[in-house]
């Protein structure tokens, strides 16, 4: 079972963060998933002093708080006048810091680990499980993710048409009448939703690789969006699994395990990819010049 | 409907504190192609944007038919400028226009068959039915253009808004554009259009803006693209200003 549910896991993880990664890369907002993964700190660490437990509601709820906050910050910032990266640099790691402060502070009574927090510890989440009327239902991660998930594949469902044109061409959505700042937020609040959810397992390091990487990788394969985050997903999973495998032949870090695949992938992916990879491209070039010639 | 299809009173805008444009107002005639022009940073854009409540306004009304924006989106078409968008999005020509058609679907409905339809009769008109398939990174600069185009036209609106369309065309867009104004003209819509290239204006828009900030003049192309308009327009940055407004518009 410890294979299963490790597996599992992963896979949820990379499905919701795979989906949501796609939009982030298409809006050229990477570097704001990475930020809000960082920025949440606080926010888990404020629910946890609060609850003084792990009640996993609360910091959900903290961190899409302090998500959205980051994400208001960064904007506020940058109407200010100042760039761009600067802005989202000075936000998070400044938000960051006072919950590193926070943990270390409390460190005595809170069983929180930032080592755990910033690495996650995969290989423990089938320990913490959920009892209900007596019967295990699994691990608290997996019940967790899989909500998580839900949300996301029901906002992103209901509102795929609006998510599309916000990060294909804001200016049309809002002269049409869609509502850009509230799909912005709703995208960033769901964002820091998964991060969350994902942290415990993967930590807040690796999950902007969980976000990024297989949706970067799925942007080379293929011309279409719908498309994109089927591939997304299942760079995710393929990711997931292979780590797994990987990290126990390795004897190492499991979620590092798991990035690293989603790397080697989007390697292989921006070497071999039919019509964005290197091949391809010098394939092309060598034909035009011979024609040329 | 009643009134005019745009009204602007003492519109005021500013980007951190700066002043864009200062208290312009007009009116617009229905049924005409308008052309805006003025020098670079002489708030062409701003104006539209403004006009469409993409940018705040920091005084001043807008009025569509009578109404206000917000009430009258779906008569309203809008070409941005083609390098506002990343033309590399994985989607292809035929989803780009049927995004068209999103703001008459409501919160929760999909483009089905019926939007197909209009986004191909609408790809058709501008030349470009072949190319519905196409993804949109690997069009030639004026047949994304024309894309736009037939994005605005899918919107099926009364009033358009566009927004510099002839940059960087090849000539056989130029003209697809210009038949597709004319076209639109005879509809009864009307059509705002940022413009750059002096030496066709005469040729194109039944009536201009000339825009420096504030209004310098708005009215009819012959009685308003004038030396004595385009001088207090342009100040003396264009030296052949003098031989655009002479040159009789049947010789172009």
């Amino acid at each position: 079972m410890t294979d299963f549910w490790i597996i599992l896991t992963g896979t949820l993880v990379a499905a919701t963060c795979g989906i949501l990664g796609c939009f982030l890369v298409l809006r050229k907002m990477a570097m704001v998933g990475d930020a809000i993964s960082h920025s949440v700190l606080p926010g888990i660490a404020i629910a946890f002093l609060i609850s003084s437990s792990r009640d996993s509601m609360l910091m959900l709820f903290g961190a899409a708080v302090l998500g959205l906050i980051t994400v208001f910050l960064i904007q506020l910032l940058q109407n200010s006048g100042l760039q761009s990266d600067a802005s989202i640099g000075i936000v998070f790691t400044a938000l960051f810091a006072i919950g590193v402060i926070i943990i270390s502070r409390n460190a005595a009574h809170i069983d929180l680990d930032l080592d755990c927090v910033l690495f996650g510890e995969i290989a423990y989440v089938q320990w913490d499980t959920w009892v209900w009327n007596g019967y295990d239902m699994g691990p608290v991660a997996v019940w967790m993710l899989g909500g998580t998930l839900l949300i996301v594949l029901a906002a992103i469902g209901l509102f795929y048409k609006q998510f599309k044109l916000c990060a294909f061409d804001p200016a049309l959505a809002a002269a049409v009448g869609i509502p850009v700042a509230l799909f912005h937020y709703m995208l960033m609040g769901l964002v820091s939703l998964s991060t969350v959810a994902s942290f415990e397992s993967v930590g807040a390091i690796l999950v902007v690789g969980m976000l990024i990487i297989p949706a970067a990788t799925a942007y080379l394969l293929t011309d279409r969006l719908s498309m994109m985050i089927v591939y997304s997903v299942l760079i995710g999973a393929i990711s997931a699994t292979g780590g797994y495998y990987a990290a126990k032949w390795l004897d190492a870090s499991i979620a590092g395990a798991m990035v690293t695949v989603a790397g080697i992938l989007f390697v292989l992916a921006f070497i071999l990819s039919p019509s964005h990879g290197l091949v391809a491209r010098l394939g092309k070039r060598r034909r035009m010049n011979s024609a040329a010639a | 409907m009643k009134g005019y299809p745009l009204e602007v009173s003492h519109l005021t805008v500013a980007y951190q504190k700066k002043p864009v444009l200062r208290s312009v107002s007009f009116q617009i005639p229905e049924g005409k192609l308008i052309g805006v022009l003025g020098p670079n940073g002489a708030g062409k854009s701003t104006l539209l944007k403004a006009v469409l409540g993409l940018i705040p306004a920091l005084d001043g009304e807008v009025r569509i038919y009578d109404r206000p924006y917000r009430e009258q989106r779906k008569i309203i078409g809008y070409v941005p400028q083609r390098e506002s968008v990343d033309w590399d999005f994985p989607t292809n020509a035929l989803d780009v226009v049927m995004m068209g058609r999103y703001g008459h679907l409501g919160w929760f409905r999909r483009p089905g068959t019926k939007e197909r339809q209009i986004a191909m009769e609408c790809l058709a008109k501008v030349g470009m039915a072949d190319f519905a398939g196409r993804q949109i990174s690997q069009l030639s600069g004026g047949q994304q253009q024309r894309v736009f185009l037939a994005r605005a036209l899918a919107q099926n609106a009364q009033l358009y808004f566009m927004d510099e369309p002839f940059s960087g065309v090849d000539a056989t867009t130029e003209k697809a554009i210009i038949n597709l104004l004319h076209e639109l003209k005879e509809q009864g819509k009307t059509v705002l259009v940022v413009h750059h290239d002096l030496s066709t204006v005469k040729e194109y828009f039944d009536h201009v803006l000339l825009l420096n900030g504030e209004l310098v003049a708005a009215g009819p192309t012959e009685e308003t693209f004038t030396p004595a308009n385009l001088h207090s327009t342009y100040g003396g940055r264009i030296a052949m200003l003098a031989d655009f407004a002479t040159v009789p518009s049947g010789t172009v």
